[in-house]
């Protein structure tokens, strides 16, 4: 057995094991950490097939961001530990149920496949010694602008929707405005008072 | 085993050697610490008091907006390294397409700002 097929198989034994502790697990936060444990390993994955720019982006997306939010959601949850014992794995056997479904569908599928002629060449390196990054550089500015700047305009998109749903300003908070500061001068400042002996103000 | 993979050798050392360092440090105190646990020693400590509630409280909800804010930015940054690795060769076109990309992001970046979602209250 090779190095890469040995790596293949702890890389593929860990994701499905630590995927399976994902809906296991009682803690949702550690089915969380989990999940990063499963992103992980595919992205060892795909650095094993040649992908290593999706490598990296599922290191730098998923695991740094995306968990991140999972977290957040999790934690959102009132994680009440008493009650999640009580309902655990209750729901295994119409998992199991689904998940045998869509794996005879996997199986027809995958089973009548025959690739087509030109296939096998159109999904290899556009080059060799050309990495990934590079083809994908050369071709998505250009040839795909389209969906580049589609891309762009969801994530404004997404940006602008996340202000929109979940920005809350709390009144009566007292804010820094630097334009203000800078412009107060020393008569709007202070104010010099002559108190007569005896009066007060 | 191709030469792609060879690169990555390193990578594995790296990992390898941290998860043993990691390890050690973690299965080393129960071999040679020296321990005799008693009641008091284990109890909760807070200031002289016992805990009054659970300390894991929800979170608030201004933390996911700032993470959602990230995450956008993040894919942004992931769309410049093709690019910036690929600057020589894509000429005029592919710059300017670039540039309306990050100017598509900069209006709602500066949305952002205007509207205060950079600030916490």
């Amino acid at each position: 057995m090779s190095l890469a097929a040995l790596f293949f198989y702890l890389f593929a034994g860990v994701a499905v094991a630590s995927a399976f502790m994902v809906i296991a697990s009682r803690n949702p936060v550690h089915s969380v950490l989990f999940l990063i444990l499963t992103f992980v390993n595919a992205s060892g994955l795909f650095i094993l097939i040649g992908a290593e720019y999706i490598a990296m982006l599922l290191i730098v997306v998923y695991v740094g961001a995306v968990a991140v939010l999972f977290l957040f959601v999790v934690m959102m949850l009132d994680v009440d530990f008493v009650e999640l014992r009580q309902g655990f794995l209750q729901y295994l056997p119409v998992g199991v149920l689904i998940g045998m479904v869509f794996l005879a569908e996997l199986v027809l599928v995958v089973g009548s496949w025959t690739f087509g002629a030109g296939v096998t060449g159109a999904v290899t390196s556009a080059a060799p010694g050309v990495s990934n990054a590079v083809a994908i550089g050369r071709v998505l500015y250009t040839d795909y602008v389209y969906f580049f700047q589609a891309a762009g305009f969801i994530l404004l998109v997404a940006m602008i929707g996340a202000i929109v749903l979940t920005l809350r300003h709390k009144e009566n908070v007292k804010r820094q405005s630097i334009p203000v500061q800078n412009a107060r001068t020393k008569a709007m400042a202070i104010d010099v008072v002559k108190v007569p002996s005896g009066k007060g103000l | 085993m191709s030469s792609l993979l060879q690169d990555y050798l390193p990578v594995v050392i790296f990992i390898g050697v941290s998860a043993f360092i990691g390890l050690a440090l973690l299965v080393a105190p129960f071999l040679v610490a020296f321990g005799r646990p008693d009641p008091e020693k284990m109890s909760a400590y807070e200031c002289g008091f016992n805990a009054f509630d659970d300390a894991r409280m929800k979170f608030d909800v201004r933390f996911y907006l700032v993470a959602i804010l990230f995450i956008i930015f993040d894919l942004e940054v992931a769309f410049l390294f093709p690019w910036a690795i690929t600057f020589g060769e894509l000429g005029n076109f592919g710059f300017w397409s670039m540039m309306v990309f990050l100017a598509v992001l900069t209006i709602g970046f500066v949305y952002e700002w205007k509207k205060g979602a950079l600030e916490w209250d």
